[in-house]
This record gives structure tokens, C-alpha cells and sequence, in this order.
């Protein structure tokens, strides 16, 4: 089986308490944040892994992103894909969904014939989780998003989609895509020498010649969308704030709630 | 002509012809040939196994002008035939920026017999409802659903399209707009017009909810965005509203259909379902502990309320994942929110900022949770908690 996972490097939100948008041109500020393989994506590689383990074949990730962006696919490398490509170049810069799936589709194309393609839910940044069913529709294949448990029967897949508050279970042929979810697995944690080991490989670097991409449909020429203006949303409560004795907290809270309780 | 059949690659097997809801695509010598009503919904690109059928033409067909695109559409979502809370609310907003432009709203409805949802969808601000009945459109298809909407898109234009940000809405919102070449943003909270322009602005929390980004889609057509269920207001029903219902007519063959639905499975909920409850009592990481996670319940009992929890709670495994609340958890929307040692981040907030009246109960008093409390208690929760359970059962005792 070839397997191809899409993943992508992202700003350490949760550790950093800086503010990490330019509030002129709405560009997410990447210095000074620790930058990491999206949460959501390890999922994606480890079911991608999991799955070359039982059937055999090759695990192939792809990102869009700087030249940093390197140190995720490792991190990929080192849990078990065998091969990287990162697609760097000044003419994917300011890409949204849409120019970002069609940079990915057109790398996809050179890797060749695959039988799936995963992507993680949605990555910590953009939090779109759209870059997936776009990648989907480029490349002509169905889609399966919410994916939290997955088999193959009689070289179908047969997966469980996680909805609000039940699952369906769905089959379809091969080749698709599929979006995973949190808990579908346990990403595996590499060991040092796995890490050294994927440091020594090869990750070639493609710009938009080596995808045969149309130039405008890249990047930020090629975006629909513009992020016009930002900003930090007001940060003092609205609300009362009670601070002080706890018991006169609680008093004036329980005071307050059986109101509420009784209107 | 928008789509086109690439002969050299035609084996002529038919199946395009037979996927087609239109009845637009005949096989003839041997060769798939489109007809001329053609709406170029893609439906025949997703059965051709030889890749005969070339849609490129339609995404490279540079937008019309924006001038030629117009009213704005909304997606109702059903569930078991029923219309979502959440289509409704979409309404409400659309109507609101419907009015200030001066154009019409519209509705779109699929389902198998939806004729009985056009009503409500009329009294609850459309002014039209293109519907399209299938018994095979009963519940989501990303493909058929994908290729219906694309050809409302293509035959009517609309300007704005807008859906619920639900795992259907995301699933197909993204393959629509890859289709139609045009931009889309997720997860909306607000909605405005802007004046001198009439382009939509979209605004969504960026940078896990410590920053609000404005998104535009300038020059494509339809600017699509998906939105945040429970955060708009749907419109008081008015049952003497008028509105038009178009019916288009298809014909859906469900070997078109790639991914098959073998069954639907109900998750159990717990035995105060959060979802239903009047009030919640949340706890989060600041309970440090399984033992300590009891005063939480001891408050819920008190009050008559559900327990929730924040993630980081039930991934350290101190109560179950059916009490999580936000973005992987449930969407609770109670009369009263009691958040204990939750710091608010955006994935919690997100199941619960709908409620009534938010109590926070954090030692940090810059919690991003203390922002959209209601009645920030600034302690420690060892102390706050034991004298809230306290005070309620005197103050009920002495009523
Ligand atoms: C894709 C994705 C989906 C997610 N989905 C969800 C989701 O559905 N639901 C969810 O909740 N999270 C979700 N998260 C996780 C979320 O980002 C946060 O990590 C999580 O909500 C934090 O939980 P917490 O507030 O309990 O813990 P923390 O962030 O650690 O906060 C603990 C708080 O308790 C306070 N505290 C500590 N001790 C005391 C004390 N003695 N007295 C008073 N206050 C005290 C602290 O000041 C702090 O504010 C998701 C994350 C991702 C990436
Ligand atoms: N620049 C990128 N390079 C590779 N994969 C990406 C990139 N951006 C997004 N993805 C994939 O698409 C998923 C959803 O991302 P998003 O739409 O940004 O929320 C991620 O989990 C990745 O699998």
C-alpha cells in the first residue's frame, strides 16, 4: 500500500503567551514560538505507520511550509515514514485552504499512484480542518473527515466517522483521503536513535518548477481569501468580579445562583 | 461549456450517464457527450474511473464579475428529517444581512420528502427555499450533496453562501469550494457587511482565541463561510411570511455514491444528559485530582445540576468523556455555566460560551475564562467550592 500523510508545522500556541499575529498585515508572527508537528497530524502518521505495519507498503508525508518546517517531517521520519518532501519556496507564502490544497495536489501527483492520503483534523493555527476535503476534491478522490477507527476488508475500507452524538460506519474503495481524529490511535514516541536515524535521511526540497504548478494558483496570488484585519479581542471581564474573603464569595454566589435557580 | 470529456480517455462504459441527477450526459458512439443544460455539478467526474471527464475548464473560466452573483444562501441541515437548531439560527443571520443589502435570502433544503420543511424555513426568514426531494438524499453524502450545491451555485449565483460549521458543514464546505474555485472561511462568530463595498466580513477567534481575525473573499464568487453553531440569533417564527419554493428535479443513482453508509450507531449519554441540563458544574485540571474532582459533584448535587468537564479533566481520566464540554466534547448552552479551575481556553469555551450566566471560579484572575464570565471569582477553588456547597444548602434550608 502507499500511503501519503499531509502535515504541517505549527506555532506552539498553548506554550507561548506571546501575541503571535502582526496586527498590520495579519501574518501569524513565527519567531520566538516553539514551532512543532501539529498535535493532530501525529495521529494521522501513526495510523498511516500502523497500517503499512499489518499490510505492508510505504508511508510517504508531505508538507507546505519554511524551511524549519523540516524538523516536523522528521519527526514523521523518526515514528516510522519512510520517506519527506517539503515544499518550500517563496511563491507558496501567504497561502489559505485553497492555494494550500493545490499546492499539495500538485505534489501529490508527482509522488505518483497512492492508495490513501491522510490528513490530520485540523491543524493548530488555522484550525480550518479544509485543507483535506479540498486536497480530496483536486485530486478527484472521495473523502472520509472525523475518521476514528479504521479497517480494510476485502481491500475496502471499512472506517468509523465520529459525528455530534453517534458514528457512522462507512465503506468505501481505495484510493481516498481520509481526515482523522483525536484517539484513534496512540502516536508512538520515538526513541533517540530513531530520531538520529531520520536526521541522516534525504527530505528533498520542491519548488513550484519541480510541481508544474501554475504560478497563480499559489501562495497568496493564488488565495481567494484575505485576512483583512485583527486584533485582540477585549481582554478585562465584562462581567462582576469578586475577589477576598471565600466565604463571603460564596455567600453573595449562592445568593446570585438561587435567584437565577428560581426565576 | 464548463465540463468536458476528454475522448481519448472515454471507454464509453456508461457510468457517467447513469450518475448524472440532471440527465445531462448521453453516451453516444461510444463516447460520453454532455448535453446542453449541463450545470456542471461534477457528479459524472466522480464515478469516471478512466478520468475522461475534465471539470479544470470550470475552475480556470476566471469569475464572472461579482456584480453577477447575487442574494445570499443558506444550507439547512437536517437531522433524521427534522431541521438543525443551527440551519435556523443561520436564518436569523441571514436575514439580518439580507436587509442590508437589499437582497433576497434564500434556502436550501435536500432530504427524502422535505416538502414539510419549506414552511418553516419561509416563517423563519427565506424568501425562497430550493428544495430537492431523493430518497437517497435522506441523510449526508459528500458527493451528492457536493454536486447538487454546485449546481444551485452555477445556476443561480448566489453572492454569499453560508453553512453550520457541524461535521457535515465542514465536510462539505471545503469540496464545495475547492469545486467552485472560490474562497471559504471557517468557523465563523460574526458576520458584517461592509458598507461602502457590500463584501462580506468574516470574523472568526484566531490564534487558539487569543486574537479576532477579519477574513475577506474580495473577488471570488460565492464568498462561503461556515459558522459557529449556538452563537446567532434565529428570528421569532412568523407564519404569515411568504416565500417561493423551487423544486429542482433530479434523479440520484446511489452507485454514485463511493462511500457507503453501513450503519449508524447512537453513542449512549450519561444519565443527566449536559446537553439538556438547565445548569452545569464544570471542573478542569485546577481540581489537581480525582478525589478533589468529587467536590465538583458534590456542587452539581447541590445545585441539581450535570457535572462537565474540561479535556485536560478527562484526559488525566478523573471523570468520563461523556462530561466533556467544547470543541471535541459537547456544546452545552444551560441557564447557569459553573466553570471550576477551567482557564477558558478556546476549545472549552467554544461548548459553552452560549450559556446564560458564566460562573468562573479561578485562582488566576487573567484566565482567558474570567474574560467572558459573568461573576469572576478570583480564589482558590479548595476554599470557594466547599463555601459555595455550604451557603446553598443554608440559604435553600432557610427558604
Ligand atoms: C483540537 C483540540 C480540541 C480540543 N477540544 C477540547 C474540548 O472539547 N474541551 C476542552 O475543555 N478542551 C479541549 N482542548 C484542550 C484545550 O485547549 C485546553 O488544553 C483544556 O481545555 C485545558 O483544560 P483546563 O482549563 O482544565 O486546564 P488548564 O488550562 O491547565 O487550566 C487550569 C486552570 O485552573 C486554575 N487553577 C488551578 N488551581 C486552582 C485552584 N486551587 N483554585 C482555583 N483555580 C485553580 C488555573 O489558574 C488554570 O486557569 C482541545 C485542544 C485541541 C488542540
Ligand atoms: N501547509 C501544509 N502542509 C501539509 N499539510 C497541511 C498543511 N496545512 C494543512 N495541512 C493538512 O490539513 C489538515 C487540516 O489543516 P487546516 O485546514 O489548516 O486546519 C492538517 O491537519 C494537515 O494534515
Amino acid at each position: 500500500m502507499r500511503i501519503i500523510v499531509c502535515v504541517k508545522q505549527v506555532p506552539d500556541i498553548e506554550e507561548s503567551n506571546v501575541v503571535g499575529l502582526d496586527s498590520e498585515t495579519g501574518v501569524i508572527i513565527r519567531e520566538d514560538v516553539p514551532a512543532i508537528l501539529n498535535p493532530l497530524d501525529t495521529f494521522a502518521v501513526e495510523e498511516a505507520v500502523a497500517l503499512k505495519e499489518k499490510h505492508g507498503g510505504e508511508v510517504i508525508v508531505v508538507t507546505m511550509g519554511p524551511h524549519q518546517a523540516e524538523d516536523a517531517l522528521i519527526t514523521c521520519l523518526s515514528m516510522g515514514a519512510d520517506q519527506a518532501f517539503l515544499l518550500s519556496d517563496q511563491a507558496f507564502a501567504g497561502a489559505d485552504t485553497i492555494a494550500t490544497a493545490y499546492a499539495l495536489s500538485c505534489a501529490i501527483r508527482k509522488v505518483g499512484d497512492f492508495d490513501l492520503v491522510f490528513c490530520g483534523q485540523q491543524s493548530l493555527d488555522g484550525e480550518t480542518g479544509q485543507v483535506g476535503p479540498m486536497l480530496a476534491e483536486n485530486l478527484h478522490v472521495p473523502q472520509i473527515t472525523y475518521v476514528k477507527k479504521i479497517d480494510i476488508v476485502d481491500k475496502q475500507i471499512v472506517a468509523h466517522r465520529e459525528l455530534e452524538d453517534m458514528y457512522e460506519l462507512v465503506q468505501c474503495h481505495m484510493p481516498l483521503l481520509m481526515t482523522v481524529v483525536k484517539g484513534i490511535n496512540v502516536p508512538r514516541v520515538p526513541t533517540y536513535s530513531e530520531l538520529g536515524e531520520a536526521m541522516e535521511k534525504d527530505i528533498p526540497v520542491w519548488g513550484p518548477e519541480d510541481l508544474e504548478a501554475e504560478e497563480s494558483r499559489l501562495g497568496l496570488s493564488g488565495s481567494p481569501t484575505r485576512v483583512t484585519r485583527v486584533w485582540t479581542p477585549e481582554s478585562t471581564s465584562a462581567g462582576t468580579v469578586f475577589e477576598g474573603d471565600p466565604t463571603d464569595i460564596a455567600d453573595q454566589t449562592a445568593e446570585i445562583l438561587i435567584e437565577l435557580l428560581e426565576d | 461549456m464548463d465540463i468536458q470529456v476528454v475522448r481519448e480517455m472515454c471507454t464509453g462504459c456508461g457510468e457517467c450517464e447513469q450518475a448524472c441527477p440532471f440527465g445531462q450526459i448521453a453516451v453516444v458512439d461510444q463516447k460520453a457527450k454532455i448535453l446542453d443544460s449541463c450545470v456542471s455539478c461534477g457528479a459524472c467526474r466522480d464515478v469516471c474511473q478512466p478520468g475522461a471527464i475534465d471539470l479544470s475548464p470550470f475552475l480556470d473560466n476566471e469569475n464572472p464579475s461579482p456584480d453577477a452573483y447575487r442574494d445570499i444562501f443558506v444550507f439547512a441541515e437536517l437531522r433524521e428529517g427534522e431541521l438543525r437548531e443551527c440551519s435556523l439560527e443561520l436564518l436569523g443571520e441571514g436575514r439580518r444581512l439580507a436587509d442590508k443589502l437589499h437582497q433576497e435570502l434564500a434556502a436550501v433544503v435536500f432530504g427524502d420528502d422535505p416538502s414539510g420543511l419549506c414552511r418553516p424555513l419561509i416563517s423563519h426568514g427565506a424568501d425562497r427555499v430550493y428544495m430537492v426531494d431523493d430518497a437517497n438524499l435522506g441523510f449526508y453524502r459528500t458527493e451528492t450533496y457536493t454536486a447538487l450545491l454546485t449546481a444551485i451555485v452555477t445556476r443561480y449565483r448566489p453572492s454569499i453562501l453560508l453553512l453550520s460549521a457541524t461535521t457535515t458543514g465542514r465536510d462539505l464546505a471545503p469540496r464545495l469550494a475547492a469545486r467552485l474555485g472560490t474562497g471559504l472561511t471557517a468557523d465563523c462568530t460574526s458576520l458584517e457587511i461592509e458598507e461602502e463595498t457590500g463584501v462580506l466580513l468574516q470574523n472568526l477567534p484566531a490564534w487558539g482565541g487569543k486574537m479576532m481575525a477579519e477574513i475577506k473573499t474580495p473577488d471570488h464568487r460565492p464568498q462561503m463561510a461556515t459558522v459557529r453553531p449556538h452563537v446567532m440569533r434565529k428570528q421569532e417564527p412568523d407564519p404569515d411570511r411568504e416565500g417561493e419554493v423551487i423544486e429542482i428535479p433530479v434523479q440520484i443513482n446511489p452507485r454514485g455514491i463511493p462511500v457507503k453508509r453501513l450503519k449508524v450507531v447512537k453513542e449512549e449519554q450519561p444519565t443527566t444528559s449536559i446537553e439538556q441540563a438547565e445548569i452545569v458544574v464544570a471542573g478542569g485540571r485546577g481540581l489537581q485530582g480525582p478525589e478533589q474532582f468529587a467536590i465538583i459533584e458534590e456542587l452539581a448535587d447541590v445545585l441539581g445540576a450535570a457535572v462537565g468537564a474540561s479535556r485536560a479533566a478527562v484526559d488525566e481520566g478523573w471523570t468520563s468523556h461523556l462530561c466533556q464540554v467544547g470543541q471535541t466534547g459537547k456544546t452545552v448552552r444551560p441557564k447557569i455555566y459553573v466553570a471550576c479551575g477551567i482557564s477558558g481556553a478556546i476549545q472549552h469555551c467554544i461548548g459553552m460560551e452560549g450559556s446564560g450566566t458564566i460562573v468562573a471560579i479561578n485562582k488566576d484572575r487573567e484566565a482567558p475564562i474570567m474574560r467572558i464570565a459573568d461573576y469572576a471569582l478570583v480564589g482558590d477553588l479548595f476554599q470557594i467550592v466547599p463555601a459555595l456547597i455550604q451557603a446553598v444548602r443554608t440559604k435553600r434550608r432557610r427558604n
